[in-house]
C-alpha cells in the first residue's frame, strides 16, 4: 500500500488512533507495576477494565448516563440557541457589541462553576441548577464564534447577494449564516465542553445524581478502579455529543 | 466610503453617450477621504457601451478601475454623475447588470448547479424550472459532469466558469467583469478567454470587463478603454479591428502584437507613475515609522 493510498484510507488512521491509545494504556500498567507510577494514586488499567462489569451491574450507570446525558444535551440545546441569537444580535448592533464583547470574552474563562451556591439558592437542588450552571458556562463560546464567523464573511459573498439584490432576511439566511456555520460550530463544540465539564462537576459538587455524583460516591469509598471507570463513561457522553454536533453540521452544511 | 467634495467644471471626459448605448456612464466623479486627504478615485470618467459589444476597460493599479466596477454595479454610492441602463437611471444594484467578481466567489457550501441556481432561486423560480436553467448555463460554461460537484473538488478556473455560470442565469442584459481571471495562470486565463468570446458571441452578451492585462483586452474586446493613473481618467479608447469571431489563436498575429504595443506605450507612463507614487509613499512611510 502506497503512504497516498494509507493517507486516503479510513481505516489506517482509526487504527493507529486505537493502536496508540492500547499502546499508552499497556504502557500505564507497565510503568504501574514496576512501581515508576504509585498505584495507590493511578489503578492498574487491568484493573479499571475489570471495575466495568462492578460499575454497570451495582451503580445504575444506565440512569446515571441518562440523566447526565439529558442535562448536557437540554443545556447544550439552550447554549445552541440562545448563544446564536445572542451572537446574531451583537453582530446586528455595533454598539452593543462593542459595550459587551469584552465581559463576554472575560466570562468564557471565568470560573463560572464557583457560583452553585446562588444556582442551588434560584433553583434548588434540582436538575435545573446543574442545567443552568453548564448553560452559564457554556455560553459565551458561542456567542463570541456567532459574532466571529458572522463578522468574518468574506465582503464578495456579501457583494453577489448585494448585486442581486437580496434583502437582508435573505442575505442572511442564504449568505451570512451558512458561511458562518463552521466558525459557529467550533463556538457550539466548544460550549459543549464547557457544559459537560461544569454538568458534571456540578453534580459532583451538589452529590444530586448523574455520572459527576457517582464519580464522587466511588472517589469517597476509595474505589480508585471504579472512579476511573466511571470518569471512561463521562468521555462517552462527551463522544456522544462530538458525533451529534458533527451529524448536525453535516446536514447543515455537507462541506466545507 | 465615496464622498464628494467641491465639484470642478463638468467637463466630461472619454467616450459620450451615443444614441444606440444599452450602458452610459456620465461624468463619474468619486472622492475618497483617506487619512492622507482626500484622493480622487474618479474624475469625470464617461463612456457608453453599445448592445452585444465588449468593452475593456483597463489602466494601471490604483486607476480607480474597481471604483468604476463598483459605480456601474451599484455597489458604491455617493458619486457624482449618472449610470443609465438602456435610459433608465441606475442607482443601486440593477437586475440588467450581472457582476462578476475579481475574487473567488462561489458559495463553497453550495454544489455547482447550486451556485449557478443561485439567482433563480432569489428570482423566486421553481426548483425544476432553476435547475434545467442552471443545466443550460453549466454546459455554456463547458462543466457537464460537474453538476454535484463543490467548489473546493473544481480548479480554480471551474470556479471562475461557475461563478460567470452563475451571473448569466440571472439573463444580464450587462455582463460586468472585474478581472475575473486575475488569479488564474496564463494559459489557463486565454483559454477562459476563449470560453468568454464563445459566450458572448452565442448570446450576444453586452460585456465591460476590467483588467489590468493587456493581452486579455485586446483578445477579447471590441474597443478598450485606457485610463490614467490616479486620478483615474479616460486617457484612451482604442478600436481593435480584429476579425470575429476570434480565439486565442489570434494573440500570435501581427495585428495583434501590434495593438498591445500601443495600449502598451500609453500604459507604461502611467503604470511608471504609479510605481513612482507607490515608492514615494513607502519611503515617507519608512521615514515616518522610523
Amino acid at each position: 500500500m502506497t503512504a497516498a493510498a494509507i493517507a486516503r484510507s479510513r481505516g489506517v488512521p482509526l487504527a493507529l488512533g486505537f493502536g496508540t491509545l492500547v499502546i499508552a494504556i499497556l504502557a500505564v500498567e507497565v510503568l504501574i507495576r514496576i512501581g515508576a507510577i504509585n498505584r495507590f494514586i493511578v489503578p492498574l488499567p487491568s484493573q479499571v477494565a475489570l471495575a466495568f462489569e462492578r460499575v454497570i451491574t451495582e451503580e445504575d450507570i444506565g440512569e446515571r448516563f441518562r440523566l447526565t446525558f439529558l442535562e448536557a444535551l437540554t443545556a447544550g440545546v439552550m447554549i445552541t440557541v440562545v448563544g446564536v441569537s445572542l451572537g446574531i444580535l451583537l453582530y446586528r448592533v455595533n454598539l452593543l457589541r462593542q459595550a459587551t464583547e469584552t465581559w463576554v470574552a472575560a466570562m468564557a474563562s471565568a470560573p463560572t462553576v464557583l457560583m452553585y451556591p446562588l444556582f442551588l439558592v434560584i433553583f434548588g437542588r434540582s436538575a435545573w441548577t446543574i442545567i443552568m450552571m453548564g448553560f452559564v458556562a457554556g455560553l459565551p463560546p458561542v456567542i463570541l464564534k456567532t459574532v466571529e464567523g458572522l463578522s468574518g464573511t468574506r465582503r464578495v459573498f456579501i457583494n453577489v447577494g448585494r448585486s442581486l439584490k437580496l434583502t437582508g432576511p435573505q442575505l442572511f439566511v442564504k449568505i451570512l449564516f451558512p458561511a458562518a456555520l463552521p466558525t459557529i460550530f467550533v463556538g457550539v463544540r466548544l460550549g459543549l465542553i464547557f457544559t459537560l465539564i461544569n454538568v458534571v462537576g456540578v453534580e459532583f459538587l451538589i452529590n444530586f445524581g448523574g455520572l459527576g455524583q457517582l464519580i464522587n460516591d466511588l472517589a469517597e469509598r476509595y474505589d480508585l478502579p471504579g472512579t476511573y471507570a466511571a470518569i471512561c463513561f463521562v468521555i462517552l457522553v462527551s463522544v456522544c455529543f462530538f458525533v451529534l454536533t458533527e451529524w448536525v453540521e453535516r446536514w447543515l452544511r455537507p462541506v466545507d | 466610503m465615496a464622498t464628494v467634495s467641491t465639484l470642478p467644471e463638468r467637463t466630461a471626459q472619454g467616450l459620450r453617450a451615443q444614441p444606440a448605448s444599452i450602458l452610459v456612464v456620465d461624468d463619474i466623479f468619486v472622492q475618497f477621504e483617506t487619512p492622507e486627504g482626500p484622493l480622487v478615485a474618479l474624475d469625470h470618467v464617461s463612456l457608453s457601451v453599445r448592445p452585444g459589444e465588449f468593452l475593456a476597460v483597463i489602466g494601471p493599479s490604483g486607476c480607480g478601475k474597481s471604483t468604476l466596477f463598483n459605480v456601474v454595479g451599484g455597489l458604491l454610492d455617493g458619486y457624482l454623475g449618472g449610470v443609465t441602463v438602456a435610459g433608465e437611471t441606475v442607482r443601486g444594484p440593477h437586475p440588467a447588470i450581472g457582476m462578476v467578481f475579481q475574487e473567488e466567489s462561489t458559495f463553497p457550501w453550495r454544489t455547482v448547479i447550486e451556485n449557478v441556481a443561485f439567482p433563480l432561486e432569489i428570482a423566486g423560480i421553481g426548483k425544476a424550472a432553476r435547475l434545467e436553467t442552471a443545466r443550460r448555463f453549466i454546459s455554456l460554461v463547458g462543466l457537464i459532469g460537474f453538476e454535484n460537484r463543490y467548489p473546493n473538488e473544481l480548479s480554480g478556473g471551474m470556479r471562475q466558469r461557475v461563478a460567470i455560470a452563475r451571473t448569466l442565469a440571472s439573463e444580464p442584459k450587462i455582463l460586468l467583469m472585474d478581472e475575473p481571471f486575475a488569479s488564474l495562470d496564463e494559459q489557463t486565463r486565454l483559454l477562459l478567454g476563449d470560453k468568454v468570446l464563445q459566450i458572448q458571441q452565442d448570446l450576444m452578451q453586452t460585456t465591460l470587463l476590467i483588467t489590468h492585462n493587456i493581452t486579455e483586452a485586446v483578445q477579447l474586446a471590441d474597443r478598450i478603454l485606457v485610463m490614467s493613473y490616479r486620478p483615474g481618467k479616460v486617457k484612451r479608447i482604442v478600436d481593435i479591428d480584429l476579425p470575429r469571431p476570434r480565439s486565442s489563436e489570434i494573440v500570435s498575429s501581427e495585428a495583434f502584437g501590434r495593438y498591445v504595443a500601443q495600449i502598451w506605450s500609453d500604459l507604461r507612463e502611467e503604470a511608471s507613475r504609479g510605481m513612482r507614487d507607490d515608492e514615494d509613499r513607502a519611503r515617507h512611510g519608512g521615514e515616518h515609522g522610523s
